[in-house]
């Protein structure tokens, strides 16, 4: 039975004749390859710092109260009474056994942590300055898991002692306020109280910064009058592109409102996805033209060894056997040019990493090129190197041995 | 001695009535081979000779199994392959079958022995240290030794051809079909490549069957066979040519 190792032999050494020839279309699929590798690193970090930096102060999946709708005690069929039906105004209301919706959510496949908030609109008042806020009631610790908190914290501590606030920086600004000192928050009724500045953070959007403020849970609570309530639960996933099919589940089995971060971010996400299919599409392409490249160079081959092909057919060379030499002329040259283009990547990865910086120095944003995406490009490399050469490779398996020798 | 004496060794080919056409079923379909009846018994060393234009290369390409026979019957060490599919004379070929041809094709980009070696490699992929053994054993026969590391390019056009007579006797072919083997090479160079051949005859019982246009080698051949037209001609007046 002939092995692959004639296939080998010859299809090396026909590359090795044909110096410049290889070289040539080695170095076209290592262009190719480092080109779609690169991109695919690029665009994979893109989106990882877009996704962190959006997901950087949301919860994944968040938990609301079930809106209030009115109920018109007036049948709609009967066409002969004008109504009007006013959406009714949403009150600031607990969630429903709020503790036993926790443990089912900590208990989902794909949820990694629950926590509990307590939020609402209020007024943060110092001396004659006054800014509306959205007033967030937390617990430090399981908060801490799904939005990082106290990585934001550039002044002071994070902490959510009683008669303690943390607000972000743009609001410091606006209200002239520093670590230690103190402000009023009012909401909605003729709640107010006096809190102590303990840390300052940065939720790297001027927005937020401006109108986020953290208390305790239990003074949210009280300032927002549903005591031992809260209006919302965050949770976070460890699958985040199943975000939405878990929120789904859980609004199913429960009937709360639960919406994932993929509702809430629409916009990005089929950015991201357009994004994605435009990376896709150049990926294909490329493949196209160097399995272009590869083809016709070894058509070429096909013809110059045309008296070649001939001797070996008249020593007993099989059609398939000459079929495998093309076809592994194919592999190699994928494989080679792959693992020379995995190599590239990495020289375009590190010029970007090193030239495209942001203005405090430090590079826009990681790339890092992973061995999986590496193997995965000279895999697929390798299989359109042999795709390639089918044509080349078939048209070599019919040459009439005999024509052949006789040029 | 005449030719018909080697009837008593069995025959390594017979033909019969074989015929050979080209562009069949068009307008202009010509045969070239007008029934050819043809037996080289073992051991034979034979001239197929004729003007050109007479099919002789055509007939040889038969014979090789390169190309197909249109009609008639042949028969290749007992086995009739008429009926052969293109693997199964693939491996007829390379197993019965050595080549010598006229501009010694040999494979530039391998060694002088990695040529010899080339039938063995078709067949299994790598060559064991005994082929390699009788490759080299077979180069000093040709009195290449020296050369097994070079490249065809390397060689004169006499020493390539005879790294294509040690080639086509890699494997131990019973029959070895050269055509014009010494067509390009000098009357000293084309001396030494017939001598090798007709030793390896000798020494060996390989069958020669070789095209060849030079009377003075034919001359020295067991047997003539002429081939005009795309016949072959009645031999009373060359058999039993002895040199």
């Amino acid at each position: 039975m002939p092995t692959i190792g004639f296939a080998l032999t010859v299809a090396v050494r026909f590359l090795r004749e044909g110096r410049f020839q290889s070289l040539l279309i080695i170095v076209g699929v290592a262009v190719g390859v480092g080109v779609v590798t690169y991109i695919s690193a690029l665009i994979d970090g893109l989106q990882g710092n877009t996704i962190r930096r959006t997901l950087g102060t949301q919860a994944h999946i968040v938990v609301k109260q079930i809106e209030e709708r009115a109920v018109p005690s007036l049948r709609a069929a009967d066409s002969n009474i004008a109504r009007e039906i006013q959406p009714r105004a949403q009150r600031t209301r607990s969630i429903d056994n709020w503790r036993a919706m926790m443990a089912e959510m900590q208990s989902t496949p794909n949820v990694v942590a629950a926590t509990p908030i307590a939020a609402g609109a209020g007024l943060a008042v110092r001396g004659e300055a006054s800014r509306s806020i959205s007033l967030v009631g937390i617990e430090l610790e399981g908060y801490d898991r799904i939005v990082a908190l106290r990585e934001k914290v550039v002044g002071g501590i994070a902490r959510v002692a009683p008669g303690e606030a943390m607000i972000g920086l743009q609001l410091a600004q606006d209200l002239g306020v520093g670590l230690g000192e103190r402000i009023v928050i009012r909401t909605g009724g003729e709640a107010s109280d006096n809190y102590k500045i303990i840390g300052i953070f940065d939720l790297g959007s001027r927005e937020l910064n401006r109108r986020q403020v953290y208390v305790s849970l239990k003074s949210a609570q009280s300032l927002l009058n549903i005591p031992g309530g809260v209006t919302n639960i965050y949770a976070s996933v460890s699958d985040l592109f199943g975000a939405r099919e878990t929120a789904q589940r859980l609004k199913a089995r429960t009937g709360y409102e639960i919406e994932s971060w993929m509702e809430s971010n629409a916009q990005l996400l089929s950015a991201l996805n357009a994004q994605s299919i435009s990376t896709g599409i150049i990926r294909g392409f490329t493949a196209i033209v160097v399995m272009l490249g590869i083809a016709s160079v070894l058509v070429v081959s096909v013809v110059q060894k045309r008296k070649e092909i001939g001797i070996l057919r008249a020593m007993g060379a099989t059609r398939w056997q000459m079929t495998q030499v093309f076809l592994m002329q194919g592999a190699i040259v994928g494989l080679i040019g792959s693992v020379l283009g995995v190599l590239f990547a990495h020289l375009l990865i590190l010029l970007f990493m090193t030239f495209a910086r942001g203005g405090d120095g430090q590079p826009l944003f990681v790339i890092a090129l992973q061995w999986q995406l590496s193997l995965k490009v000279a895999v697929i490399a390798t299989i359109c190197g042999v795709l390639a050469a089918a044509t080349p490779a078939r048209r070599a398996a019919q040459l009439d041995p005999a024509q052949a020798i006789r040029l | 001695m005449t030719a018909v004496a080697d009837f008593a060794r069995p025959p390594i080919l017979e033909l019969r009535a074989l015929r050979k056409s080209y562009n069949i079923g068009t307008p202009i379909e010509a045969e070239v081979l007008h029934g050819i009846d043809l037996t080289i018994s073992r051991g034979e060393f034979v001239a197929l000779i004729g003007p050109s234009g007479s099919g002789k290369s055509t007939l040889l390409n038969v014979i090789g199994l390169l190309e197909p026979m249109t009609s008639g019957d042949y028969i290749l060490a007992g086995q009739s392959v008429a009926a052969l599919d293109d693997a199964a004379l693939t491996l007829c070929r390379g197993n019965t079958l050595g080549f010598v041809f006229q501009f010694h094709h040999l494979l530039p980009a391998f060694t002088a022995l990695e040529n010899v070696l080339m039938p063995s490699l078709i067949r299994s992929g790598t060559f064991s240290a005994s082929e390699r053994a009788r490759g080299l054993e077979l180069l000093s026969r040709v009195g290449l030794r020296e050369a097994a590391n070079k490249k065809p390019g390397q060689l004169s056009g006499g020493m390539q051809q005879r790294v294509a007579i040690a080639r086509a006797l890699a494997r131990n072919s019973p029959l070895v079909l050269a055509d014009e083997p010494t067509g390009n090479l000098d009357t000293h160079s084309a001396d030494e490549v017939f001598a090798l051949m007709r030793q390896f005859n000798l020494e060996e019982g390989t069958t020669f069957l070789i095209v060849t246009h030079d009377p003075r080698l034919a001359a020295r051949c067991d047997r003539i066979v002429e081939l005009v037209d795309g016949q072959i001609r009645r031999p009373a007046s060359w058999t039993g040519t002895d040199s």
